[in-house]
C-alpha cells in the first residue's frame, strides 16, 4: 500500500483559536481511517483544513505526491478530495437529484460514481429524487450528502460526524453502504464521536485531543482503556 | 371600454418595468447584491445601441445583438475586478461602490454624449398597432411585453433546467459548501452579472425606442426596477414580472384620472403592496 494522502506537521486555526498542533497522518490507497475524539478536539478543523475551507498556518498536505496545502477548496475537490460536511449542508433550493448532480459540477471525464450508481447505493434517493433535499429525514439527508460527495468521483472521501443526531438503526443503515464505497477504490477518512462505529468501519484509528493525535493503531490493537485515556486525557484508574 | 384599454396599456408598460427589474432581481437573488448602478447600466446600454446604429447603420433590433455581448463582457469584468472585492458579510461596501459606479457612469455618459436627449429610431414599426377589437395595442409595447415574458421564462429555464442554474442556486444557498462541490462563487457571480447586463441591454432597446433618454435618467429607472422586485418578492423572477405589471397598471390608471398622477400612482401601489404583504407577492420560502 502506498501513501495516497500524507499530512505532515499540520497546524491550523479555527478563527483566532489554534485548533491543530502539528498533526501527522498517512492515508494509504484503499484504506479507511477513523479519527475519534471529543468535541473541540480539532477533528472538524482537520477536515476543513484538508478541504481548503480552514486556513493552514504550517505543515503540508500531499495528495498522490502533489503538494495541495492551502489550495482553494474547488481546486482540492478537483484533485480528488470530497467531503461530507458536518450537519450535511444540503442545498435547500435544490431537489434531492439536483443535490446529487451538483456534486459532479466540476467533474470531467468518466466517473465510477454516476447518478444511477448512487441511487442504487441508496435506493430511497431515487424514490424521493424530486423532493427538496432538506425535506428528507436526517438519515436520508445524510445519504444525499454522501452521494453528493461520491458524485465527484473522489480518491479520498472525508466524512465528518455522519452519525451526529441520528438513531442507531439509521447509522447502521448508512455505514452498511461503506463496503461498496470501499470496493469502488475510494479511500475514506471518517470523523466520529461514536467510537464503536469508528472501530467497526476503520482499518486504522487515530484519537485526537486538543489538536493533537494522542493515540494511533489498528482497532484490534487498541484497548478500551487506551482509547479512554487518549479520548479524555485522563489516566484510567 | 376606456378602463380595459387603460389596463391593457398599463399591462404592456409593466413589461418594460419588468425588463428594467429582471437583471436586478437575478443579481440580488444570487449574491444578495443591490446594484444601485443598474439603472445607469441600462442607460449605458441604450447609448451603446445608439452608437452601434450610428456607426454601422444597423436597425436597433440588430444592433442589440452586437451590444449584448459587449455588455455581458462589461458585467463579467465589473463583477470580477470590482464587485467581487467588496462582497461580504457587510452589505454597506457594495452599496457604496455601486452608488459610486452610478455617478461615474452618469458623468462618463455626460462627457461622452452631452446632456442632449437622444432616441433610438426603430422606423415604421413604432407607429404600427394591432386592432384587437376591444382594444388597440401598439406593436412596440406588445413586443416589449412579449420580450419581458420571454426573458423571465428564459431566466427561469436557465435557473431550473441547467447545470449553471443549479450552481447559481447552490451558491445562493450556501457559498462555502458550494466551493466543496468545486463551484467557484466568484465566477458564478461574474456570470450572473454578465447575464444581468444582457437583460439590461434588452431593456435599453425598448427604453430607447419608446422615449427620449439622456445620461441623468438611470436612477429613476432603478427606482421602478426596485419597486417591481420588491412587490414581486425578492429573488422571484415571475414575481418581478408581476411587480412590473402592478406598477405599470397603477401608473396607467393614475394617468387616466389625471396625467400628473401617473408616476405617483405607481409609487402608491408599491407602498400599498408593502403594507398588505411586506415580503412581496411571491416571497421565496427560505429567505
Amino acid at each position: 500500500m502506498s501513501a495516497l494522502l500524507q499530512i505532515a506537521g499540520l497546524t491550523a486555526h479555527y478563527g483566532d483559536f489554534q485548533a491543530l498542533f502539528g498533526v501527522d497522518l498517512t492515508l494509504h490507497e484503499g484504506q479507511t481511517l477513523a479519527i475519534i475524539g471529543a468535541n473541540g478536539a480539532g477533528k472538524t478543523t482537520l477536515m476543513r483544513a484538508l478541504t481548503g475551507v480552514a486556513r493552514v498556518t504550517a505543515g503540508t498536505v500531499t495528495l498522490a505526491g502533489e503538494d495541495i496545502t492551502s489550495l482553494p477548496a474547488p481546486d482540492i475537490l478537483t484533485r480528488g478530495i470530497a467531503m461530507v460536511p458536518e450537519g450535511r449542508r444540503l442545498f435547500p433550493s435544490l431537489t434531492v437529484e439536483e443535490n446529487l448532480l451538483i456534486g459532479a459540477h466540476a467533474r470531467t471525464g468518466n466517473s465510477h460514481w454516476t447518478l444511477d450508481r448512487v441511487q442504487a447505493l441508496f435506493p430511497i434517493l431515487k424514490d424521493r429524487r424530486l423532493s427538496p433535499g432538506t425535506a428528507l429525514s436526517g438519515g436520508q439527508q445524510q445519504m444525499v450528502a454522501i452521494g453528493r460527495a461520491l458524485m465527484s468521483n473522489p480518491r479520498v472521501l472525508l466524512c465528518d460526524e455522519l452519525s451526529l443526531g441520528l438513531a442507531p438503526v439509521v447509522i447502521k443503515e448508512i455505514y452498511a453502504a461503506f463496503p461498496q464505497i470501499k470496493a469502488s477504490g475510494t479511500s475514506i477518512i471518517v470523523v466520529e464521536q461514536d467510537i464503536g462505529q469508528a472501530l467497526r468501519v476503520a482499518d486504522h484509528v487515530h484519537c485526537m485531543m486538543e489538536g493533537r493525535i494522542t493515540l494511533s493503531g489498528r482497532p484490534a490493537e487498541l484497548s478500551r482503556e487506551a482509547i479512554h485515556d487518549a479520548y479524555f486525557g485522563v489516566s484510567h484508574a | 371600454m376606456i378602463l380595459i384599454d387603460t389596463l391593457a396599456q398599463g399591462l404592456l408598460l409593466g413589461g418594460l418595468y419588468a425588463l428594467f427589474a429582471a437583471g436586478l432581481s437575478l443579481v440580488f437573488g444570487i449574491m444578495r447584491l443591490v446594484n444601485l448602478a443598474h439603472g445607469d447600466l441600462i442607460i449605458l446600454g441604450a447609448y451603446l445601441i445608439l452608437t452601434v446604429t450610428t456607426v454601422t447603420g444597423l436597425h436597433p433590433f440588430l444592433a442589440v445583438l452586437l451590444a449584448a455581448p459587449v455588455m455581458f463582457a462589461l458585467g463579467w469584468l465589473l463583477q470580477t475586478h470590482l464587485l467581487n472585492r467588496v462582497l461580504g458579510a457587510d452589505i454597506l461596501p457594495p452599496l457604496l461602490v455601486t452608488f459610486g459606479l452610478s455617478v461615474v457612469i452618469q458623468n462618463g455618459l455626460l462627457s461622452g454624449f452631452t446632456a442632449d436627449s437622444r432616441k433610438l429610431t426603430a422606423g415604421a414599426i413604432e407607429a404600427q398597432s394591432l386592432d384587437l377589437g376591444l382594444v388597440t395595442l401598439g406593436v412596440m409595447p406588445v413586443l416589449t411585453f412579449a420580450s419581458a415574458v420571454a426573458v423571465v421564462f428564459a431566466l427561469n429555464q436557465l435557473f431550473y433546467r441547467t447545470a449553471l442554474g443549479r450552481a447559481f442556486r447552490a451558491t445562493s444557498d450556501d457559498a462555502v459548501t458550494a466551493q466543496l462541490m468545486g463551484i467557484r462563487p466568484q465566477r458564478i457571480f461574474a456570470m450572473a452579472t454578465g447575464i444581468a447586463l444582457v437583460v439590461a441591454t434588452i431593456a435599453a432597446l425598448y427604453l430607447g425606442t419608446r422615449a427620449n433618454f439622456d445620461p441623468s435618467i438611470g436612477p429613476a429607472r432603478l427606482l421602478y426596477a426596485f419597486e417591481a422586485v420588491i412587490i414581486g418578492g425578492l429573488g422571484s423572477l415571475w414575481g418581478t414580472l408581476a411587480g412590473g405589471i402592478v406598477i405599470g397598471m397603477a401608473q396607467a390608471l393614475g394617468a387616466a384620472v389625471n396625467p400628473e398622477w401617473q408616476i405617483l400612482s405607481g409609487h402608491l401601489a408599491f407602498v400599498l403592496v408593502l403594507l398588505i404583504r411586506p415580503r412581496g407577492l411571491f416571497p421565496r420560502a427560505n429567505d
